[in-house]
């Protein structure tokens, strides 16, 4: 049995109305500290806005959200930004300021942080642009010289400087080549494993749900279809999620992929 | 966090415990300032309940310092949590060392200031360049008219066109009304009052009304066409074109260049007569000159060429600011930063075309006498 504290998001009947249109209808979502999380669906069935909706980028039309324990909605703005630092978040194409170089838009997060000194912050920028893996020289280019998975993986640092409890990150792999998002599966795995992380992980990629998730939850029918691990998955008797899992692309993820993680 | 600093036989022992991390971090390091000389040190974490990225990397940096002051410290006992993450700090720790600019010399300083000239003169080439382009595709389309993109002319006539009248008309009826104030009250102590008439006539046919109209077409379409054709950039939409074998240039940049060719003498025309009614109204509050009075003072007191001075001033004026529009909008690269920048550039660019043809203008009919 987990208790409530292991829990460290919590959604309960969650609705997102855009006009007319329902994207959420009663959604139910529940996350363990520690696990990485794959949340997987068809375009539309409103990942995003499920991940934006919990980093309170939006605010849900109906029901509750609560992470760390503590209820979202109608918090006061303090203790919200107290809850912000105790996350990061990684948008698609990294979200990078384009007038701040590499390192400025890793020290953004950092400049909150009272009495830290210059030299200490751009030290500790350079130390998490070294670990997402890139070189030291990118450190001082600007973010329209890098390309995709460098920029992909600036925002990462961004969204570690302040050593996070959860990452949240969308659509990590889209964009980049095979190798590259391999690299990338490698890396998330490496700095889940030695920060801790918790990972809120959406994603189309099928390679890195078998690379990297713990568990995994479907969005269909505005809300959430199925949790479980891969292998439950597989058991699933719904339309779309036996073709996603066992269709062509899911068969070969299955095969190539390293069994998930067990037991952290 | 609490940092502890004892001594066994002579040998300093540090013990942490609580928490270290990015909020302990300058508190950590004073305390590790204190500690005192010594060839050997022992870190004891055994007790450390939580350490971040930036908790080890100060642990790992302060043992660095420590070591070139002649004090080997060795950390033991760290707890199982924070092993992997010492170990994944001291990795990368290796990699980062700082990057050196490289320092700025008047040979470096001159080499910029070459690059400047140099972009400059390229600039001015390019711009030619897109001139030659209008007239050859101006030129292709009078002798095979069909492959001319009519409806697009008449969608940007619209555009920059009839859109602007309102603008420029209230613009130019508001600079009347200032010219005619400002001319009551200057030439009234000399009972001079009836030549504000010629005053606002010529100074709005001669030079304001065009000029004033250009700069605000300038702000208004410049930015429309690099924004249009910037973005289509952006989006590969031109490749797409070529691989189609749709000539660009024939598609958007002929159509809109020409349209504001046609449109800017119009607008210019707008302006005068909105200016003179402008000053005409303000003339009769002010001066108590009836509108007759200044109808007939108009036409006897101001030659027709003054009008024909300013039109002709009106192509030119359409031609730069639709070559800078265009040229800005084919320089975007492929990010949103650019797109703006090439906006705001071509904006500026044109206004000060615009402003220096203009004072060439005046040099080229102050020569001629007109």
């Amino acid at each position: 049995m987990i208790g409530a504290d292991d829990m460290v998001i919590r959604i309960r009947g969650l609705e997102s109305r855009f006009g007319p249109h329902r994207v959420h209808e009663g959604l139910d979502l529940d996350m363990r500290r520690g696990e990485v999380l794959g949340v997987v669906g068809g375009s539309g069935t409103g990942k995003s806005v499920l991940l934006r909706s919990i980093v309170g980028l939006r605010r849900p039309d109906a029901g509750r959200i609560a992470v760390f324990g503590e209820e979202m909605t109608g918090i006061d703005e303090d203790r919200r930004a107290a809850l912000a630092a105790r996350w990061g978040v990684m948008f698609q194409d990294g979200a990078l300021f384009s007038s701040l170089t590499l390192r400025e838009n890793v020290e953004v997060p950092l400049r909150g942080v009272a009495g830290l000194d210059p030299d200490t912050r751009r030290a500790l920028a350079e130390l998490k642009i070294a670990m997402v893996g890139l070189p030291l020289d990118a450190a001082e280019t600007y973010p329209a010289e890098l390309s995709g998975g460098m920029r992909k993986r600036a925002g990462l640092a961004r969204a570690l400087a302040l050593d996070p409890e959860i990452v949240f990150l969308d659509e990590p792999t889209a964009g980049l080549d095979p190798i590259g998002a391999a690299a990338f599966d490698r890396l998330m795995r490496d700095l889940v494993q030695a920060l801790g992380l918790s990972v809120f992980l959406v994603t189309h990629d099928l390679d890195t749900l078998y690379a990297l998730c713990d568990r995994v939850a479907v969005l269909a029918e505005r809300r959430v279809l199925a949790t479980g691990t891969l292998d439950d998955m597989l058991a699933v008797e719904h339309p779309w999620v036996r073709d996603y899992f066992h269709g062509p692309r899911g068969r070969a993820a299955r095969r190539s992929g390293p069994a998930a993680p067990q037991g952290r | 966090m609490s940092i502890k600093i004892g001594t066994t036989a002579g040998r300093p022992e540090i013990e942490i415990s609580g928490s270290l991390g990015l909020p302990e971090l300058e508190q950590a390091r004073r305390r590790f300032a204190q500690i005192p000389f010594a060839p050997h040190a022992t870190l004891d974490l055994s007790a450390l309940q939580r350490l971040d990225s930036a908790g080890a990397w100060l642990l790992l940096t302060e043992q660095a310092r420590l070591r070139q002051e002649g004090t080997d410290l060795i950390i033991a006992s760290v707890p199982p949590h924070a092993l992997p993450l010492v170990e994944v700090v001291r990795a990368n720790l290796a990699r980062a060392e700082p990057a050196t600019r490289p320092p700025l010399t008047v040979a470096a300083l001159l080499d910029r200031l070459g690059r400047k000239v140099a972009g400059g003169a390229a600039f001015l080439r390019d711009l030619l360049g897109y001139l030659g382009i209008f007239t050859a595709r101006l030129l292709g389309a009078l002798r095979r008219p069909r492959g001319f993109h009519l409806t697009s002319l008449v969608h940007h006539c619209e555009e920059v066109g009839l859109r602007a009248v309102p603008i420029v008309a209230l613009m130019a009826f508001l600079i009347g009304v200032v010219l005619a104030f400002q001319g009551a009250t200057q030439l009234r102590p000399f009972g001079a009052e009836i030549f504000v008439v010629e005053l606002i006539a010529i100074s709005i046919l001669r030079e304001l009304g065009i000029l004033l109209t250009a700069i605000i077409v300038a702000g208004r379409t410049a930015s429309a066409f690099t924004a249009a054709i910037g973005s289509m950039k952006m989006r590969e939409e031109i490749d797409a074109m070529q691989t189609l074998r749709i000539d660009p240039a024939n598609a958007l940049i002929l159509p809109r260049i020409l349209a504001l060719v046609i449109t800017l003498p119009i607008l210019g025309l707008v302006a005068d007569l909105s200016g003179l009614l402008g000053g005409a109204l303000m003339s009769w509050a002010e001066l108590g000159i009836s509108p007759a009075m200044f109808r007939t003072r108009l036409i006897e007191g101001v030659e027709p060429i003054h009008v024909v001075v300013g039109l002709v001033k009106a192509p030119v004026f359409a031609l730069i600011i639709g070559i800078v529009g265009c040229r800005s909008g084919m320089q975007v690269g492929n990010s949103a930063e650019s797109l703006g920048r090439m906006t705001s550039s071509a904006v500026v660019t044109a206004i000060f075309a615009v402003i220096v043809t203009d004072a060439l203008f005046s040099i080229l009919f102050a020569q001629v006498g007109l």
